[in-house]
């Protein structure tokens, strides 16, 4: 992120202190995480100590710390999934990845993320795959579809 | 140009309906685009209906957000006459425009087909799913483009405003609400007209109104999809509680998984402004009141009142002890009321039809209907909304259309985390706040997760935990490490490892969890592990003394096995098995090697003779 960016950013929010959240979620949506640099410059611009706009940045589930994938897998762990496998699946991933949710492979590929509910339970279990949904997952699908096998229909969201 | 009295929004209205009058019964095609139906591809099919139809105007094509019935997505309506079409994909865009809009016949393959009586079902009115409901305030849902104002004009929109507004007094408004029984629906329950009430007496000439939609249960969606498909049924039951309270700014807090949410809300405002049903002197009524979104950063506890309002303020969202409530003292120590979104949504439908009227509807101490998201183990996937007080075997068996593959229900999930599942033997509970409670269980915002006979409990009780000791922000020591004593308690009994005692030590801290912690969530953390805990003993007990899953579920209690009388030996699950366990040639039945097992489940899932066996 250019030092411009973030001026762009901080003066739509009017450079107000309040608006600490939302100037991070546009960051982390131009730059898909939280630079540190940015934040050092945040916190200067804004003179808030950097150690808040830490603990921000690591309270909400929607931040991270470290620069993601080209790939982002989220496995859906609400409770329906749940209930419909989503733990074979997360594991299979973890597996095939050799990553813990929240991690990047070496490759820098693919990022495995968890979220705790999509509210597209009748898709269950749900696996996201750059946005795009793939519902009713099963071991087996979701290693073909990583593999980009083209059976797998992809569903827009 | 803005509107400068309600003579002026009734005329609005009036030429609105005229102009749809005019254009006689249209043939049109409406299409669910909302999340659930988007995941099953309803984008795909938007674009095809988009290219097929072109700018014949002949036919009209309506976009809608959740019809409720999220198993068959994408669901496609025919109008006039109403044929439901379900699993749709864009290769069937062209018969449908061809057969059923041009011509009126109706494609067989597209129904809907009972399991039951295994019969086809042409209209939505006719499906068991929708028939049994009471869709007072979700069923707009339907008929409404979420983008289009119009839509909701000519619904009947903004008419309870105007009453309010310009027959009633605040004190009016505020006794309605009090007089029709509305309990909040979020979670609490607390009734909505005593809070608006202190919310109006508090001292201050700044007070705030906040519509709470981060909907945080894993499970629940009801109000993602009020908030996707009828925006400004929130927005007008929020300018009726802050003109009753006396509030002239409000917030929407929306959760940061909730794009499609927070888009049309956004849209929604901005056309309410422009119509001067926002914005200051709202009908040349003297009352102002304008609004503001902000999108959660994904923490479950944001939910809780306090807590989300710190989060507006910009603070990490930490509740905060409410020995001073928050319509006394809430956001930016203002007075401040805030309710969730279908306790919004149903502010118009009373004021509209009236406290006697809506009161009629429920129980005893819960009136109105409850919006429920009936998940999990069922065939009928969806949100319903019933009347409060009907049977749990009424929502599972007639409305969701019982458990799948002939399997036998054993629970059902209501509360999120901070609810409890409860068994088959309580089937004919009658639904309402406080039977769940007694129950153990809560309602929650709505989520109704159902278990079969393949469902660990102990395993969803470690479930729950997982999520509670993730989601706890830490304040408080019982609820922080509570959680987490309880999930390495589980942990341990799902891995076999458990001992004598682990149950009453889970009880101890239970108890301790929810007695010492701070905010609601932390009270209700120890409830998905004691009500299972109440009902299902004996699993837990078959986990701990015969290290035995009676579900089959956790890994390190199972082993797999293959039934060599029933295995035709095809090789598929040789080919699949990830770490090379299974052995077996051409047409001799093969077979486990458990050392090398990781129980991954994979050989189950190939095997077309359902040949592998769990125990």
């Amino acid at each position: 992120m250019t030092g411009a960016q973030l001026e762009n950013i901080l003066k739509k929010h009017d450079y107000q202190k309040s608006s600490l959240l939302a100037i991070l979620q546009d960051v982390q949506a131009l730059d898909n995480y939280l630079p540190r640099k940015t934040l050092e410059a945040m916190s200067q611009r804004l003179q808030v100590p950097l150690t808040q706009i830490y603990y921000l940045a690591t309270f909400y589930r929607a931040f991270s710390l470290t620069p993601r994938g080209d790939h982002l897998v989220t496995v859906c762990t609400g409770t329906a999934c749940h209930v419909k496998g989503a733990a074979t699946i997360l594991n299979t991933l973890e597996r095939e990845l050799a990553v813990q949710p929240g991690e990047t492979t070496s490759d820098k590929k693919y990022t495995l993320e968890t979220v705790n509910c999509l509210g597209s339970c009748a898709l269950a279990p749900l696996v996201v795959l750059d946005g795009h949904y793939h519902g009713r997952m099963v071991g087996t699908k979701v290693l073909s579809l990583l593999k980009g096998d083209k059976k797998d229909a992809s569903k827009k969201s | 140009m803005p509107l400068k009295s309600p003579d002026e929004l009734e005329q609005l209205r009036t030429k609105i309906l005229e102009e749809r009058k005019a254009q006689g019964e249209k043939k049109g095609i409406v299409l669910c685009t909302g999340t659930g139906c988007r995941g099953a591809g309803a984008s795909e099919v938007f674009d095809a209906f988009k290219k097929a139809l072109g700018k014949k105007s002949a036919i009209e094509f309506k976009s809608t957000c959740c019809h409720g019935f999220c198993e068959r997505g994408p669901i496609t309506i025919v109008e006039p006459l109403g044929i439901f079409y379900q699993g749709v994909t864009p290769a069937d865009v062209p018969q449908i425009i061809a057969e059923t809009v041009t011509k009126g016949q109706v494609i067989e393959k597209l129904l809907y087909r009972d399991p039951a009586t295994g019969q086809t079902i042409p209209t939505e009115k006719a499906i068991p799913f929708y028939t049994k409901q009471n869709r007072l305030v979700f069923g707009n849902n339907r008929h409404l483009d979420p983008t289009r104002i119009e839509d909701y004009m000519a619904m009947g929109g903004y008419k309870a405003l105007v009453k309010a507004l310009f027959h009633m007094s605040p004190e009016e408004v505020i006794e309605e609400i009090k007089r029709s029984g509305l309990r909040g629906r979020g979670g609490g329950g607390f009734p909505a007209g005593r809070k608006w009430e202190s919310c109006r007496k508090a001292h201050g000439d700044i007070k705030y109104v906040i519509c709470n939609c981060d909907e945080g249960d894993p499970g629940a969606y009801m109000d993602r999809s009020l908030m996707e498909g009828n925006p400004h049924s929130v927005l007008e039951g929020m300018l009726i509680g802050a003109y009753a309270i006396g509030s002239s700014e409000g917030y929407v807090y929306v959760r940061n998984e909730y794009p499609l949410a927070v888009k049309n809300v956004g849209i929604a405002i901005e056309q309410a402004t422009k119509m001067g049903l926002l914005g200051k002197d709202i009908l040349g009524s003297g009352f102002d009141f304008s609004l503001v979104i902000n999108k959660g950063g994904g923490a479950f506890v944001a939910g809780e009142s306090s807590a989300l309002m710190a989060s507006i303020e910009g603070y990490v969202a930490e509740p905060r002890a409410k020995h001073i409530h928050m319509t006394e003292s809430g956001l930016w120590e203002r007075p401040t009321n805030l309710n969730n979104v279908e306790t919004w949504a149903n502010v118009p439908v009373i004021i509209e039809k009236g406290a006697d009227w809506y009161a009629s509807i429920g129980t005893q101490g819960s009136k109105g209907t409850k919006i429920f998201s009936l998940v999990g183990k069922i065939n009928n996937t969806g949100l319903i909304e019933v009347p409060m007080g009907m049977t749990l075997r009424e929502i599972v068996y007639d409305i969701g259309g019982g458990i799948p593959g002939g399997k036998r229900f054993k629970a059902v999930q209501t509360g999120g985390p901070s609810g409890g599942c409860i068994p088959e033997s309580l089937l004919d509970l009658p639904v309402d706040f406080d039977e769940l409670t007694k129950a153990g269980s809560m309602m929650g915002s709505g989520g109704m997760i159902v278990m079969d006979e393949s469902t660990c409990m102990v395993d969803v009780a470690k479930y729950f935990m997982h999520f509670l000791k993730d989601e706890s922000c830490g304040k408080c020591t019982s609820c922080r490490d509570g959680t987490l004593r309880m999930y390495e308690v589980l942990d341990a009994i799902t891995k076999g490892k458990g001992k004598e005692g682990d149950i009453e030590f889970l009880e101890e801290i239970g108890w301790m969890t929810a007695e010492a912690s701070l905010c609601a969530l932390g009270g209700s953390a120890a409830n998905p592990v004691l009500s299972t805990i109440r009902y299902f003993r004996d699993e837990y007990e078959a986990h701990i003394s015969a290290k035995r899953c009676p579900a089959g579920v956790c890994t390190e209690l199972i082993t797999f096995t293959i039934d060599p009388k029933a295995c035709i030996a095809c090789g598929k699950c040789r080919k699949g098995c990830p770490t090379e366990a299974i052995t077996g040639e051409k047409k001799v039945p093969h077979k486990i090697v458990q050392a090398k097992c990781i129980k991954c489940g994979t050989c189950r899932e190939v095997c077309p003779s359902d040949a592998v066996k769990v125990a």
